[in-house]
């Protein structure tokens, strides 16, 4: 019962934490480039006014076009409920796995391609071909890195991995975690759509990857879209955080350890998200046709990972 | 010198913002967050700069909820400048039409409100009220960047 409120309340944190955490990037570029900015509250307002508008659905467009936003929304609060955010320990502890992790990602990241080329239009099918080229690479990279993580540990359930990490910080600091890290964080920039991967803030069709395929959804339906992406940004970073720094996690279903583990969890975000924001005021966004380089380095990076872990242990 | 030295001296560009302008319409019911699509249905540019300066850092628009926005499919407020040529008349038509409701328009410029020095032009078809409604006008040849953020402003309520 415990865990599964343990599991109901991280799925609340992160969809309550994610519009916060763009909303604090967004902060964060606005002050490097001499903007005053917008408030930390602002994507949620967004989120509330669009909520609030009518759908539109193109003439064109058929059931995918209505379902994706639903399905990725699920994806991303079923990721957000089972990974070991607060506790290594939650309900869904079987279901927490890397691999079925990966896969609900997959699922939200092909729905909404297939949303791109329902409705029909030139950019949103641009769009759909664009993300599945940079899926089809990361996705790999994803499994890999944690794999190099899991060697050590014996199980690829992301809550042990964690847990293990927590119990024998010695071990997280190894060469094999270091590089894990770097493909990791790669992954997590190509997944999540950010520098230099994707811009998020274009306005240019043709640069565009994830917005080419929302371009056409309106009101609700993109309200349901913004928000799961920003809680995927969310969900990424947080692994990132907790397998590479497993400090704070709660490892037993005790109310207080909960609550230090979400105090926790949300600095963690800040400091990996106010990073991210500013290493992107660093970076241009890579020629689609580089992309691809950087993800097969990221790659390599994860199996060199994986060999080192396998060796070194 | 480097980009981070570049940073620090530059620090902060955006000017104090204004207080808040009167309540322009209430009704529109953004509750702070207005997305912005912009149509440039005929005009000479200058428009466009200073729409441009009112997103920049000096004017930073973005601190009051307002953003622009990629397609007409995401935004409350449709800003078009210029006098409606024969061309454009129908992409603004169908920019138009594309915006879910409610949608503002954001008529800038004097050549939007009454086509301008360009009256009477050969390919000039009337001002922008003659092909959509028009809730917001801004004055000016060009108007300021700022009477630009308070006409956006007064529709976000911020
Ligand atoms: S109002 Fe002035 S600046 Fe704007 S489009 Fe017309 S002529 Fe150009």
């Amino acid at each position: 019962m415990i865990a599964w409120i343990t599991a109901v309340a991280q799925a609340v944190l992160v969809a309550a934490v994610a519009p916060l955490l763009i909303g604090f990037m967004r902060a964060v570029r606005a002050r490097l480039e001499g903007r005053a900015g917008g408030r930390l509250v602002q994507p949620w307002r967004d989120l509330r006014k669009l909520l609030r508008k009518e759908p539109i659905i193109p003439a064109d467009a058929g059931m995918i076009f209505t379902a994706a936003p639903l399905v990725l929304m699920a994806t991303s609060v079923l990721v957000a409920a089972a990974a070991p955010y607060l506790s290594t320990g939650g309900p869904l502890s079987g279901v927490a796995d890397l691999i079925v992790v990966v896969g609900l990602l997959l699922l939200g990241t092909v729905a909404l391609a297939l949303a791109g080329l329902d409705t029909g239009t030139a950019f949103g099918g641009m769009g759909a071909s664009r993300e599945m080229t940079i899926a089809a690479l990361v996705e790999p990279t994803l499994l890999l890195a944690v794999f190099a993580l899991s060697t050590r540990v014996g199980s690829t359930d992301l809550g042990a991995i964690v847990a293990a990490g927590a119990a024998d910080p010695a071990a997280v600091f190894t060469p094999a975690s270091a590089l894990a890290a770097a493909a990791l964080a790669i992954a997590t920039l190509a997944e999540a759509g950010r520098l230099p991967v994707d811009n998020p803030a274009t306005h240019l069709e043709l640069t565009m990857v994830h917005e080419a395929m929302v371009l056409e959804y309106a009101g609700r339906d993109l309200a349901l879209v913004e928000w799961a992406s920003a809680m995927r940004l969310t969900i990424l970073l947080g692994l990132l955080a907790n397998l590479f720094i497993p400090w704070g996690v709660a490892s037993s279903p005790h109310p207080a350890a909960l609550a230090v583990g979400a105090a926790v969890f949300v600095v963690k975000l800040a400091v990996l998200g106010g990073l991210l924001a500013a290493g992107e005021v660093f970076v241009a966004k890579l020629r689609l046709f580089r992309v691809p380089e950087l993800l097969a380095g990221s790659f390599v990076l994860g199996l060199l990972a994986v060999v080192a872990s396998a060796v070194l242990a | 010198m480097g980009l981070i030295g570049k940073i620090r001296d530059a620090g902060r560009v955006a000017e104090p913002a204004p207080p808040q302008p009167e309540q322009g319409l209430p009704a529109a019911g953004l509750g702070g967050s207005v997305q912005v699509r912009h149509v440039d249905a005929g005009s000479c540019n200058g428009c466009e700069i200073e729409v441009g300066q009112a997103f920049g850092p000096t004017y930073d628009a973005e601190r009051h909820g307002v953003r622009l926005v990629a397609s007409p499919r995401h935004a409350d407020v449709l800003t078009v400048t210029g006098p409606v040529t024969v061309n454009m008349a129908g992409p603004l038509r169908a920019t138009y039409e594309a915006m879910p409701r409610p949608g503002l328009v954001v008529a800038v410029g004097d050549c939007a409100r009454d086509c301008g020095v360009f009256a009477g032009g050969y390919g000039v078809l009337g001002p922008v009220s003659d092909v959509v409604p028009v809730d917001v006008q801004v004055p000016g040849c060009p108007p300021e960047p700022a009477a630009i953020v308070a006409a956006l402003r007064g529709v976000s309520g911020r």
